[in-house]
C-alpha cells in the first residue's frame, strides 16, 4: 500500500504537464533524469502489485537535496519497479554507479578465499571493522509499499531461518516493540542497532509506516553477526568486530549469509537477484551487491591533509561519521568504506577497502612522523 | 493449506511460500498465475484483514478507540470512488500513538466520500470526538449571521487581539491527504480566482508560498498570518506535506484582517482577526467573506463540501460542523493561577493553548482561549458561547484583582434537544 497515489488511473484525466511534479530547487538523481516525456509516458503504468510512478519519486520531489549532497530521489516498491520503470531507473542507476550500462552485468563473488591479506590492519588505528548489505525477499513488496501483513511475513519467514542457525552463528531475535528502551539504547550505543526513522528521505517514501510493527534485530550470541528486519530493507545483514580484521569478519558474512539463503531456499522462496542489477533492494544506490565493507579508524592527520578527498577517490572510497551516513566525524575517527555497490563483485569491493585502509594507516603513520606522503599517491583505481 | 496438486500446477514457489506463511489463505477460489509475480488483488487475498490489522495497543487516540477487527474486516477492501482505502485513512493514527494525556484523533478522509464509505468507523470516532454527536441520527444547524452576536466587544485592558477561522473544501477534488499534485493546483486556482473577485475592505493579493521569499515568509509567521513548515508527524503521516510547496499559498487582504490559507491541512482555511477586542467585527467580516467567496466559486460551477449530517467536510473529523475556531489572546495574569481556572473553562466549553496555536506554550500569563466544540452547534451559536465565556473570563478577573471571589460557572449543555 502505497499513500496517497493510488489513484493512478483517476490521475490520467490530468494532463501529464499539469501532474509534473516542481523540480526546479531540486538537486537528486531523479529530478536530474526526469523530464516530462518520460513522466508522460511511464504515469499510466504501474507493477503488478499497484506501485506507480509518483510512488517511486515522491521521496525526490518532498527531498530537494542539498547542494554538496546528490541523493538518490527515488526508490522501488517492490521487484519489477526496476522493469516497469527501466526508462527511469537505467539512467539513474548508471548515473549513481558510475556508468554502469543497462546491458552491463554484475558479477557476485561470496568467497571469502578469494580475498587477499585483510587479516592484519594496524588495530591502534582500525578501531574496528564491519560488512554489510541488504537482502530482499521475493515475493514480498518491498518497505515503501508493503502491507503489514506483508511485512510482519517478512519477518516471521526471517526469524524462522535465522532461529536455525547454529554453532557461532546462534542467537536471538528482539521484535522493536518488544525491547525496553534500556536494551534498545544499548544496542544503538553498540553501533547494533537502527535508528528510529526521522530522516525525512525515508519517511517521504512511506517506509516507516506502522513503526515498530514488524522490525527487530537478530544478533548471535557473540554480537558479532547481525540482521536488521524491515528497516529500509527486508533484511540488512551484518558483520563486524573490535579490531583490524576484516578477512575474519568478511569469512563471517559470507558464511552467514549463504546459510540464510540456504534457508530460505527450504522454504521455498530466494533472495530478490537478477543478472543485470545483482542483488534487488528498495533504494537504487544500493543494488549489485549492496556492499559497505569499512572500517572505523584513527587518521587525524591524513584527515587534515589537503589531499585526503583526493586519496579517497582514488581509492574509490568514502568517508562518513561514526554515527553512520550522515553524521559527523568525532575526534579524528572516520568511518571509511567503499563507495561502489555495482560492477564490482563483493569480493572485490572488500578487497578495495582492506588495501586502501592499509594505505590510509601508512600514510597516518608518515604524517604522524612530520614525513610527506607524496610517494604514496595512488593510481586511481 | 497448499496441496501438492497446486504446487505441480503453479509450479513456482509460491505454493511452499504461501502454506508457510500459514495464513490459511489457500481458501477457494485463489487463481495462481503462471509466475512469482502477485497482483495487487491477489496479495488482498493471500493476507486476509486479520494478517493486516494494526497493532493499537500502545495507542491512545480516537481510532484506536474506535477500531475493532470486525470493522477492519468489513472496510480494508473497500475503496472511495477516488479509490482511497481505510489504511489511508487510518495510517496516522497507526503511526502517532499519541500521549496518554491528548488523545487525537488518528484519522482523516481522503475526500467527502470517506465519510460515508467507511462511516463504521468514522461515526464512532465523530462521536467520541465530538461529545456524542451521532451522525446518524442527528442535523447539523449552520448560521452565519453575525448580526445575531450580542456583547462581542470586549474590555481591551485583557483581551489583545481576536480572532475566528474555519475550513472550506471544494467538491469535486480531493483532500490533502488523497490529492494528485493536479488536483491540488487546481484547488489553488479556484481559490485564487475566486479571492481575486472580492472587493472593498476584502480586496487582497495572494501570495504563493513557492515565490516568497524567506523574509516574506518569515514576517508572515511572526504576525501569526502564516502556516507552518508542515513538521507534526501527525501532517506528515497522513500525507499531507507531499510535493510541498507546491500550490501552497496565502492569500490575506490589504489590512491583513481576512486570510485564506490554501492546501495547508484542508483546501482552505478562512482567518478573520484583528488587534483588540471587537469579536462582534472579526465575525461579520468573516461571514460576509465566506459568503462573498462562496458566491464567487458557485459562479464559475464550483461549491464547497456540506452536508446535513456533518455541515461543512473537513480533513480532520475534529473539524467537521462549523470547522470554527473563534478566539482571543487574553491576559490573565490572577484568574491563570487560580486553580479552578480550568474547571471555570470546562463548564463554559473554552480550552486554553498557548499563543502560538496548537501544541505551543503559553507566553506569560497570556493565553489563548477558544471554543472546545465544532459541530453539533452553529457558527453563531459557537461564537456567542465564546463571547459570554471571555465576558466572564475578564469578570472573574476583575473580581480577583479587587480581592472578591469568583464563581465556578454549571456546565453548558452539549446539544439543543
Amino acid at each position: 500500500m502505497p499513500f496517497g497515489n493510488t489513484h493512478n488511473v483517476l490521475k490520467l484525466k490530468y494532463a501529464s504537464s499539469e501532474e509534473y511534479p516542481d523540480l526546479s530547487q531540486h538537486n537528486n538523481h531523479m529530478a536530474k533524469i526526469l523530464t516530462p516525456a518520460i513522466y508522460e509516458r511511464l504515469r499510466s503504468k504501474q507493477t503488478p502489485s499497484g506501485f506507480t510512478l509518483d510512488d517511486v519519486i515522491q521521496t525526490g520531489i518532498d527531498n530537494p537535496g542539498h547542494p554538496f549532497i546528490m541523493t538518490v530521489g527515488c526508490v522501488a516498491g517492490d521487484e519489477e519497479t526496476y522493469e516497469v520503470f527501466k526508462e527511469l531507473l537505467d539512467p539513474i542507476i548508471e548515473d549513481r554507479h558510475g556508468g554502469y550500462k543497462p546491458t552491463d552485468k554484475h558479477k557476485t563473488d561470496l568467497n571469502p578465499d578469494n580475498l587477499k591479506g585483510g587479516d592484519d590492519l594496524d588495530p591502534n588505528y582500525v578501531i574496528s571493522s564491519r560488512v554489510r548489505t541488504g537482502r530482499s525477499i521475493r515475493g514480498f513488496c518491498l518497505p515503501p509499499h508493503c502491507s503489514r501483513g506483508e511485512r510482519r511475513g517478512v519477518e516471521k519467514m526471517s526469524v524462522e531461518a535465522l532461529d536455525s542457525l547454529s554453532g557461532d552463528l546462534k542467537g536471538k531475535y528482539y521484535a522493536l516493540k518488544n525491547m525496553t528502551d534500556a536494551e534498545q539504547q544499548q544496542l544503538i550505543d553498540d553501533h547494533f542497532l537502527f535508528d528510529k526513522p526521522v530522516s525525512p528521505l525515508l519517511l517521504a517514501s512511506g517506509m516507516a509506516r506502522d513503526w515498530p510493527d514488524g522490525r527487530g534485530i537478530w544478533h548471535n550470541d557473540t554480537k558479532t553477526f547481525l540482521v536488521w528486519v524491515n528497516e529500509e530493507d527486508h533484511l540488512r545483514v551484518i558483520s563486524m568486530q573490535k579490531g583490524g580484521n576484516m578477512k575474519e569478519v568478511f569469512n563471517r558474512f559470507c558464511t552467514g549469509l549463504t546459510k540464510i539463503e540456504t534457508l530460505f531456499k527450504d522454504k521455498g522462496t530466494s533472495f530478490m537477484w537478477n543478472e543485470h542489477l545483482g542483488y534487488v533492494l528498495t533504494c537504487p544506490s544500493n543494488l549489485g551487491t549492496g556492499l559497505r565493507a569499512g572500517v572505523h579508524v584513527k587518521i587525524p592527520n591524513m584527515s587534515k591533509h589537503a589531499k585526503f578527498e583526493e586519496v579517497l577517490k582514488r581509492l574509490r572510497l568514502q568517508k562518513r561519521g561514526t554515527g553512520g551516513v550522515d553524521t559527523a566525524a568525532v575526534g579524528g575517527t572516520f568511518d571509511i568504506s567503499n563507495a561502489d555497490r555495482l560492477g564490482f563483485s563483493e569480493v572485490e569491493l572488500v578487497q578495495m577497502v582492506v588495501d586502501g585502509v592499509k594505505l590510509l594507516v601508512e600514510m597516518e603513520k608518515k604524517l604522524e612522523k612530520g614525513q610527506s606522503i607524496d610517494d604514496l599517491m595512488p593510481a586511481q583505481k | 493449506m497448499a496441496t501438492s496438486f497446486t504446487r505441480m500446477m503453479s509450479g513456482r514457489n509460491t505454493a511452499v511460500l504461501l502454506a508457510s506463511l500459514g495464513a490459511g489463505t489457500m481458501a477457494t477460489g485463489y487463481l495462481m498465475t503462471d509466475s512469482n509475480i502477485l497482483s495487487a488483488e491477489e496479495r488482498r487475498k493471500l493476507y486476509p484483514p486479520s494478517a493486516d490489522y494494526p497493532d493499537l495497543r500502545r495507542h491512545n487516540n480516537c481510532m484506536a478507540h474506535a477500531l475493532t477487527p470486525a470493522i477492519y474486516g468489513k472496510l480494508r477492501d473497500k475503496v472511495t470512488p477516488n479509490n482511497w482505502s481505510l489504511d489511508q485513512c487510518i495510517q496516522t493514527g497507526v503511526d502517532n500513538p499519541g500521549h496518554p494525556f491528548i488523545k487525537t484523533v488518528g484519522m482523516v478522509a481522503g475526500d467527502e466520500e470517506s465519510y460515508e464509505v467507511f462511516a463504521d468507523i468514522f461515526d464512532p470516532v465523530i462521536k467520541d470526538r465530538h461529545n456524542g454527536y451521532d451522525p446518524k441520527t442527528m442535523k447539523h444547524p449552520t448560521d452565519l449571521d453575525a448580526f445575531k452576536i450580542t456583547n462581542g466587544m470586549f474590555d481591551e485592558k485583557y483581551v489583545l487581539s481576536s480572532r475566528v477561522r474555519t475550513g472550506r473544501s471544494i467538491r469535486g477534488l480531493s483532500l490533502p491527504p488523497c490529492c494528485s499534485r493536479s488536483e491540488r493546483r487546481e484547488v489553488e486556482r479556484v481559490t485564487v480566482q475566486a479571492l481575486a473577485g472580492l472587493k472593498g475592505d476584502l480586496a487582497g493579493r495572494y501570495y504563493s508560498l513557492g515565490d516568497m521569499t524567506e523574509k516574506e515568509q518569515q514576517q508572515l509567521i511572526d504576525e501569526h498570518f502564516l502556516f507552518d513548515k508542515p513538521v507534526s508527524p501527525l501532517l506528515t503521516s497522513a500525507f499531507m506535506a507531499r510535493d510541498w510547496p507546491d500550490a501552497r499559498g496565502i492569500w490575506h487582504n490589504n489590512e491583513k484582517t481576512f486570510l485564506i490559507w490554501v492546501n495547508e491541512e484542508d483546501h482552505t482555511r478562512v482567518i478573520s482577526m484583528e488587534k483588540g477586542g471587537n469579536m462582534k467585527r472579526v465575525f461579520e467580516r468573516f461571514c460576509r467573506g465566506l459568503q462573498q467567496v462562496e458566491k464567487l466559486i458557485q459562479e464559475r460551477g464550483w461549491e464547497f463540501m456540506w452536508n446535513e449530517r456533518l455541515g461543512y467536510i473537513l480533513t480532520c473529523p475534529s473539524n467537521l460542523g462549523t470547522g470554527l475556531r473563534a478566539g482571543v489572546h487574553i491576559r490573565l495574569p490572577n484568574l491563570s493561577k487560580d486553580p479552578r481556572f480550568g474547571k471555570i473553562l470546562d463548564n463554559m466549553r473554552l480550552q486554553k493553548r498557548g499563543t502560538g496555536g496548537v501544541d505551543s506554550a503559553t507566553t506569560g500569563d497570556t493565553f489563548d482561549i477558544s471554543n472546545n466544540d465544532r459541530l453539533g452547534k452553529s457558527e453563531v451559536e459557537l461564537v456567542q458561547l465564546l463571547v459570554d465565556g471571555v465576558n466572564y473570563l475578564i469578570d472573574c478577573e476583575k473580581k480577583l484583582e479587587r480581592g472578591q471571589d469568583i464563581k465556578v460557572p454549571s456546565p453548558i449543555t452539549q446539544f439543543r434537544k
